[in-house]
């Protein structure tokens, strides 16, 4: 296959095009998925995430500007949301990277959510495949203006940094559940602002309260969980004008480090892997069971029943599947 | 549902420091369902062309206001070229004199838009010549 090739040939465009097929779920795409996996695995991503307005791009184009310094390449993927009217969107995150945008050792891809909740496009993972295939060391994700609950990114990102600002609300704001929970470090933006110091305080006590913290799916997963000995960092950045961008960096590069020496880093993309099988077996068998179900199995009988109140939509449902699972087992 | 959305850039290349129109036509095409990547203020041509192989983008939308369209356009037109690029509906936008209009086109743009320019006419015609199918 040419595009792969050229993909892992390092040629751009023929990446720009591999993920605009992703994108629009071509049925190249599945293909292209399939050729590029042996070769993905050795990137590491970086999720930065947070309230909009919080810098989260400015800080990426800093984060970009000095991995390129250390003589690495830099993939970054940059969210932005897709209107629920008209599906249009409008995406401006290059806006605030123009350190990179002439920089052959940098490529910047912008990604409408078409519709994806969670603070991410559907297709994210799939295209950090592709920016890994094709050689790049460092990732960079950046996710939609997130407000509480856009935690996808998680999932993503081996090192999960939260961006947040001074002036947003009080000390609850602070140890609710959901974003907060999600960062491995914390930078406060611009902390010129008043305010900052006492963010910064609230964060670290929320954080300490917090402990022995264990990620939610880590717990889940019954495995030991080398995460609970990291304490997330909280730093002050003010991105417009570098400070604390070298810190910044400095603590991602040193949670990495814990992730690969803990053995944590192993135990995630296992989880992540099974999982990612899991849905897709989900979404398969489920798109074969409704297929089989209203072309050979007695859906429209069903339903009837089910719109005349007789059954119930999900008794209904399980009987359609028992039938459809029938006569293979 | 998700397939095929058209991808526009929405550059302005050059000095010039005013984009309200370039905002305004990057909202009409959001509202027309297509996804804009906007760029900011002063960009080079390098960097147009750059960002537009980067976003895979089916059109770019040149804003310039600066009276540089003579030396800006033919410059975008001629990286375009140079990449082996012929698939990308390139527009102009902005302050251009009609006697102009004629080199801008001979030079690669595909229309020229002035200003009192109708958003429904640029949106249209855009979706009417685009070189891929979307």
């Amino acid at each position: 296959m040419d595009l792969v090739e050229r993909l892992l040939d390092g040629d751009r465009r023929a990446l720009a095009r591999a993920i605009t097929l992703t994108e629009n779920e071509d049925p190249a795409a599945a293909e292209i998925a399939a050729a590029v996996y042996p070769h993905t695995g050795q990137g590491r991503v970086i999720g930065v995430t947070g309230p909009p307005g919080a810098g989260k791009s400015t800080i990426v184009d800093g984060l970009t500007h000095l991995y390129r310094q250390a003589g690495l390449r830099v993939a970054v993927v940059a969210v932005d949301p897709t209107s629920p009217f008209t599906g249009g969107a409008i995406l401006g995150d290059r806006i605030r990277m123009r350190r990179s945008a002439a920089d052959a050792g940098v490529f910047i891809r912008s990604l409408a959510t078409r519709g994806q909740l969670g603070g991410l496009s559907w297709h994210t993972g799939s295209v950090i495949r592709l920016l890994d295939a094709a050689g790049f060391p460092v990732i960079v994700v950046e996710t939609v203006g997130a407000g509480q609950a856009e935690v996808e990114i998680m999932r993503h990102a081996e090192t999960t940094v939260v961006v947040m600002i001074p002036g947003l609300g009080d000390e609850v704001q602070a140890i609710k559940a959901g974003i907060l929970e999600i960062a491995d470090v914390l930078a406060v933006n611009k902390a010129d602002r008043e305010g900052a110091d006492a963010l910064v305080k609230e964060l670290q006590m929320m954080l300490q309260l917090g402990r022995p913290r264990v990620r939610p799916a880590e717990a889940s997963s019954g495995e030991a969980s080398p995460g609970v000995a990291w304490l997330p960092p909280v730093l002050k950045t003010v991105a417009t004008s570098d400070q604390g961008l070298g810190d910044l960096v400095a603590a991602v590069d040193s949670h990495y480090r814990f992730l690969k020496e803990s053995g944590g880093l192993a135990i995630r993309r296992r989880r992540e892997l099974d999982a990612e099988i899991r849905g897709i077996i989900r979404d398969v068998a489920g798109q074969a069971a409704c297929a089989w179900a209203e072309t050979a199995g007695s859906w429209a009988e069903a339903f009837t029943r089910v719109i005349a109140r007789r059954v119930d939509p999900r008794s209904a449902a399980s009987e359609l599947v028992s039938e459809f699972l029938g006569p293979r087992t | 549902m998700t397939q095929g959305k058209v991808r526009v850039l929405v550059a302005k290349p050059g000095l010039d420091s005013h984009d309200r129109g370039a905002k305004v036509v990057a909202r009409a095409y959001r509202d027309a369902g297509m996804e804009v990547i906007y760029t900011g203020l002063h960009q080079t041509p390098e960097e147009v062309v750059e960002a537009a192989i980067q976003e895979d983008v089916d059109v770019i939308a040149l804003s310039i206001l600066s009276g540089a369209h003579l030396t800006l356009v033919p410059m975008v037109a001629g990286l375009l070229r140079e990449r082996g690029i012929d698939d990308v509906l390139l527009l102009v936008g902005g302050i251009i004199p009609a006697e102009d209009r004629p080199n801008l086109k001979q030079a690669g743009a595909a229309e020229v838009f002035g200003p009192g320019s109708n958003l429904d006419e640029i949106v249209d015609f855009t979706r009417r010549n685009l070189r891929r199918g979307a």
